[in-house]
């Protein structure tokens, strides 16, 4: 079986790299291939990256507490441009009354601190069925699901 | 919306999308021809490959920070350059960390430049499958130049190289790395060798030592520069000694015969008796020999 695409990115300024870089790691010990941006990527190069290398799946981090904003932004721009098809998720230091919005502009995912890597696995399976079953997981079809 | 999305179109339509320049139909067949698809390999080779560059030499040398200042003066003289940044895949999970992407921040997004990173997956030769159609493609959407990062400078890389035009090798002013280069015989392939980190004490030093080691042997006339990707310094040279690069005829026996047996190894490799081969041999039912001579007579 092929694996799966997945770009991980840190929008904005944030120049907390830790988390992403562990998240990338667990994501290749899963038989993934991930694509690590590095820091400091504008809404627009994540879009560039992700339709380039073809991605299916697009995790975002941040812990500066831009999320917010550059969120939706990123799902917006992917949406704009037909990319409707990948799955964003993300983590950071996203306070939970914050996460309905995310979700809303088409985040499917948030995982905060601590959370064990098998998690984002379990999430992974469980998109790839909603893949298989023709459910709207992508960034572009609302129909209101997330992980939780 | 749905759109049109480019998983559902045709090898033949996402060729033409591609060669008129949607950059999601060109990352889409990529796709398609790394997973094996024949139809769209096909669709791909008949078109003559434009020139390829292979740079290599051991990680963090700054092979990916140089591939960026490359392509970024490729495109701002008005070429179209597509790169390839090859990492290697777990043989285990079958995953990859595929990180080049990190230190290209000028050419991440030029309209000029399509970057795409490649997991050797499981490839059982030294390249990852399909290479040769992977550089049609980007030919037929039009890049005027392909460059290829490589990481090491084992047997490995010389399997890579052996696919591209001209071989970049690059190496930092502490490492001596080089040596190993030599032993695995990369540094006769080589057409520019460059110290790069110019801008740390030692570079001028490791570039003296990699001349006097070539002054000995085939590859004297062999241009060693030294440049830094971090200040840009020696990039407009070793730019104009990479378009003037002369084809040598003792490098291009050596890269036929590599390109010639990895071809050999992909054909036989991809057949379904390969897989029957193997578990013959894991149940103890054929030798080797035995085994070998059911792949080839498929
Ligand atoms: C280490 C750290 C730093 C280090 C960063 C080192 C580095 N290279 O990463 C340094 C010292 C540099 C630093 C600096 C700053 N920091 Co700081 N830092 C932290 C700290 C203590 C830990 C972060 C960390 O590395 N955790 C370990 C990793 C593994 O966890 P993680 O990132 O949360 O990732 C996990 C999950 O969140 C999730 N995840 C994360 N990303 C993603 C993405 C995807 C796709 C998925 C699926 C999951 C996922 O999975 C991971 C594994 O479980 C946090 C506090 C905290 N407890 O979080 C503050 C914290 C993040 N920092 C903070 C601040 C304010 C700063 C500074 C502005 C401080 C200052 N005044 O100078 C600077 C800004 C730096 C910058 N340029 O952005 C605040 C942010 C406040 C906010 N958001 O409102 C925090 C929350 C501390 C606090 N309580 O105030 N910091
Ligand atoms: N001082 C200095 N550092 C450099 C230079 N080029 C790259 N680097 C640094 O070397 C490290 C590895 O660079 P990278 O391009 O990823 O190396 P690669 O593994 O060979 O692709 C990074 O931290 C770069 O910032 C240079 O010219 N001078
Ligand atoms: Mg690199």
């Amino acid at each position: 079986m092929d694996p799966l695409r997945i770009v991980v990115a840190k929008p904005g300024l944030d120049g907390h790299d830790r988390g992403a870089k562990v998240v990338a790691r667990a994501l290749r010990d899963a038989g993934h291939e991930v694509i690590y941006t590095g820091l400091r990527r504008t809404p627009e190069e994540i879009i560039r990256i992700v339709e380039d290398e073809d991605a299916s799946i697009l995790g975002l981090s941040s812990l500066s507490g831009a999320h917010g904003f550059l969120f939706p932004r990123v799902c917006e721009l992917l949406k704009e441009n037909g990319l409707d098809d990948v799955v964003v998720f993300g983590g950071g230091i996203i306070p939970q009354a914050d996460r309905p919005a995310l979700f809303d502009s088409g985040v499917r995912a948030i995982f905060g601190p601590g959370t064990p890597t098998e998690e984002f696995t379990l999430f992974l399976n469980e998109v790839k069925s909603r893949r298989m079953s023709n459910k709207p997981v992508g960034v572009g079809f609302s129909d209101g699901w997330h992980w939780s | 919306m749905v759109g049109i999305g480019a998983e559902f179109m045709a090898e033949s339509e996402l060729v033409s999308q591609a060669s008129q320049g949607s950059r999601r139909a060109l990352a889409r067949l990529l796709t398609m021809i790394q997973q094996g698809d024949q139809e769209s390999i096909d669709s791909v080779l008949s078109i003559s490959p434009v020139q390829s560059i292979g740079i290599t030499g051991p990680p963090g040398v700054g092979k990916s920070c140089l591939t960026d200042c490359l392509a970024k003066i490729f495109a701002d003289r008005g070429e179209r350059v597509g790169v390839l940044c090859i990492d290697p895949s777990s043989p285990i999970s079958g995953g990859s960390l595929l990180g080049d992407r990190m230190r290209m921040e000028q050419s991440g997004v030029h309209d000029r430049i399509y970057i795409r990173s490649v997991a050797t997956r499981t490839s059982h030769s030294s390249i990852p499958l399909r290479l040769k159609a992977m550089i049609s493609a980007l030919s037929i959407a039009g890049m005027d130049r392909v460059l290829i990062e490589t990481v090491g400078v084992g047997q490995t890389e010389i399997g890579i190289v052996s696919m591209t035009d001209s071989v970049l090798l690059v190496d930092g002013p502490d490492r001596g790395d080089i040596v190993q280069a030599e032993k695995a015989g990369l540094l006769e392939l080589a057409d520019v060798v460059v110290v790069n980190k110019g801008d740390l004490p030692g570079s001028e030093q490791a570039a003296a030592n990699i001349r006097s080691g070539l002054a000995l042997g085939p590859a004297s006339s062999v241009p060693v520069m030294v440049v830094s990707a971090l200040n840009r310094t020696g990039i407009d040279e070793l730019v104009e000694a990479l378009v003037s690069i002369q084809s040598r005829p003792s490098v291009e026996i050596v890269k036929w015969r590599h390109r010639l047996s990895s071809a050999i190894m992909d054909e036989l490799v991809s057949r379904s008796s390969f897989e029957s081969a193997v578990k013959d041999l894991v149940e103890g039912r054929v030798s080797i020999e035995q085994a070998i001579q059911n792949i080839i007579q498929q």
